[in-house]
């Protein structure tokens, strides 16, 4: 196998030698969830970073826990998620730098039209719950550690249930994305709790409506952070810096509140409240 | 909007981003054959035209390991590849560079059992010629791989087929970037994901209707070489 690792190290080093070529432009990479880059806001907010920094921004694209994995191996230089229990965790661990407040929207509980559970128009998302379990009326989990995973087992708590721990044949932990979690539970007719971003822009709703909505525990977060050069040197620390400052900016904030789908906006700045 | 036109749609639209992952599409997996048939091809031909202790082994892993699931090969690169990782130094993770290294991983065995398999049955066909002729062992490698070059076409061609099809490793250590890792089949995987199911379905039309056009031109390739050689 000395031949397989010769050509091996001979084309990595011909190929870094070429990436470092190319990491003298101005580019970092930011690990993030798959609502941000599903909803189009990234689209909408780095060509407005780039006119203003000459900055190119690489968006990772992965449920929270997996976003912050990535960073923790030190393949980011910023992370951009929503679960601050499990960011504090991280910044506790020494990986990020300070953890900032940027947006937030809300989770909304989706079901089929037909709302087997009888659920819809409820503001109480904690009963909701209850009946669905009541009724034992299908409902899809993303089940991979995502930020909206976590809340939704949060929810399920303070519901005083454990679905997921047992076992329940109503509950189907798919282990997928949002999107991937839309198109299984409208195929099944089961509820979910998505965030309202992906939802709003999610392209094939029909049969899927909004049960229960504006619970104040329906609240979610989004918080950013540069990666700590402490743990990884390599960390681009003054474009990384640049970017989280620009989202926090008055300017970067206004470019998030105006991104809108069909008149609705997605998410709410509010840094430094 | 039905599937096929939303495809065609897209394709006379000219869109440039589709373009872009069109282009990177064909240059990952055509390098990833390159660099895997570099490799492969010798590693299959030597395989075929000597006798070694653990041989039978190595064959057995060479055909075992043309069904590698493309997710744990893209795992291990990632891994492999992650600034954690032993050679993350060079920071290739999430680059084109990292997806060419795990489709030629995955398809190195393909082309290599193939070669194998070829040049081996060839061997046996010109075995007492080229012993006769005193040709040396480098020699006939050499010679065995260009007689079969025709059969190669067809060994490259489901290296490429393999590589250009998967969607487990590049997403893996590809990381899906728009305009710079994604290729078409992460994008028909973020279409579905967006609920956009006819837009995934228009791209995975543009995407077999390129793997066949690439395929009838070697076919036909062949066809012409067939005649030429005779």
């Amino acid at each position: 196998m000395n031949f397989l690792k010769i050509v091996f190290t001979a084309t990595a080093l011909s190929l870094a030698t070429f990436s470092s070529v190319c990491a003298q432009d101005k580019t970092i990479t930011i690990a993030s969830t798959t609502s941000t880059q599903d909803s189009g806001l990234f689209n909408h907010l780095l060509p407005a970073f780039k006119a203003k920094t000459g900055i190119d921004v690489k968006v990772i694209a992965q449920g929270t826990g997996q976003a912050l994995d990535t960073a923790r191996r030190g393949d980011a230089d910023v992370v951009f998620v929503h679960a601050k229990s499990a960011e504090e965790k991280f910044l506790a661990e020494g990986f990020g730098v300070k953890r900032l407040d940027v947006m937030y929207n809300d989770f909304v509980l989706i079901g089929p039209a037909s709302d087997p559970a009888g659920v819809k128009g409820s503001k109480d998302i904690v009963a909701s719950l209850k009946a669905i379990k009541a009724k034992a009326a299908p409902f899809v989990s993303r089940g991979d550690k995502s930020g909206t995973h976590l809340a939704e087992l949060d929810l399920w708590k303070a519901a005083g249930l454990d679905p997921a721990g047992g076992k329940a044949d109503w509950y189907k932990e798919i282990g997928q994305g949002m999107g991937a979690a839309l198109n299984t539970a409208k195929a099944m007719g089961a509820y979910l709790l998505s965030d309202r971003a992906t939802w709003i822009s999610f392209k094939g709703k029909d049969g899927l409506a909004i049960a229960v909505e504006g619970d104040t525990r329906l609240f979610n977060q989004y918080g950013v952070m540069l990666v700590n050069p402490a743990k990884h040197p390599h960390v681009k620390v003054a474009l990384g810096q640049a970017f989280v400052d620009y989202v926090l900016s008055a300017e970067g904030q206004k470019v998030i509140a105006d991104y809108k789908i069909e008149g609705q906006q997605l998410f709410f700045p509010n840094a430094n409240k | 909007m039905n599937e096929g036109s939303g495809a065609l749609q897209l394709v006379l639209s000219g869109d440039p981003a589709l373009y872009n992952i069109v282009r990177l599409s064909l240059v990952v997996s055509l390098s990833a054959v390159a660099l895997a048939a570099l490799i492969g091809m010798p590693l299959g031909g030597l395989v075929a035209l000597t006798r070694f202790p653990g041989r039978a082994l190595l064959i057995v892993i060479l055909n075992a390991f043309m069904g590698l699931p493309p997710v744990v090969v893209g795992l291990a690169v990632f891994l492999l590849l992650s600034r954690s990782g032993p050679l993350g130094s060079f920071g290739l993770l999430f680059t084109p560079t990292a997806m060419v290294i795990a489709q030629a991983v995955l398809i190195t065995p393909i082309i290599a059992a193939l070669t194998r398999q070829s040049v081996e049955d060839l061997w046996v066909e010109y075995r007492d010629e080229l012993n006769a002729m005193g040709v040396k062992p480098f020699a006939r490698l050499i010679t065995l791989l260009y007689d079969a070059r025709v059969a190669l076409v067809t060994v490259l061609l489901a290296g490429f087929g393999r590589a250009a099809a998967e969607v487990g490793a590049v997403m893996i250590v590809g990381g899906n970037i728009n305009g710079f890792t994604r290729v078409m089949t992460t994008s028909i995987a973020l279409e579905t994901s967006k609920g956009d199911l006819p837009l995934a379905m228009g791209l995975g039309l543009i995407l077999i209707t390129i793997v066949f056009a690439i395929n009838a031109s070697a076919w036909g390739l062949r066809l012409y070489a067939e005649r030429r050689i005779g």
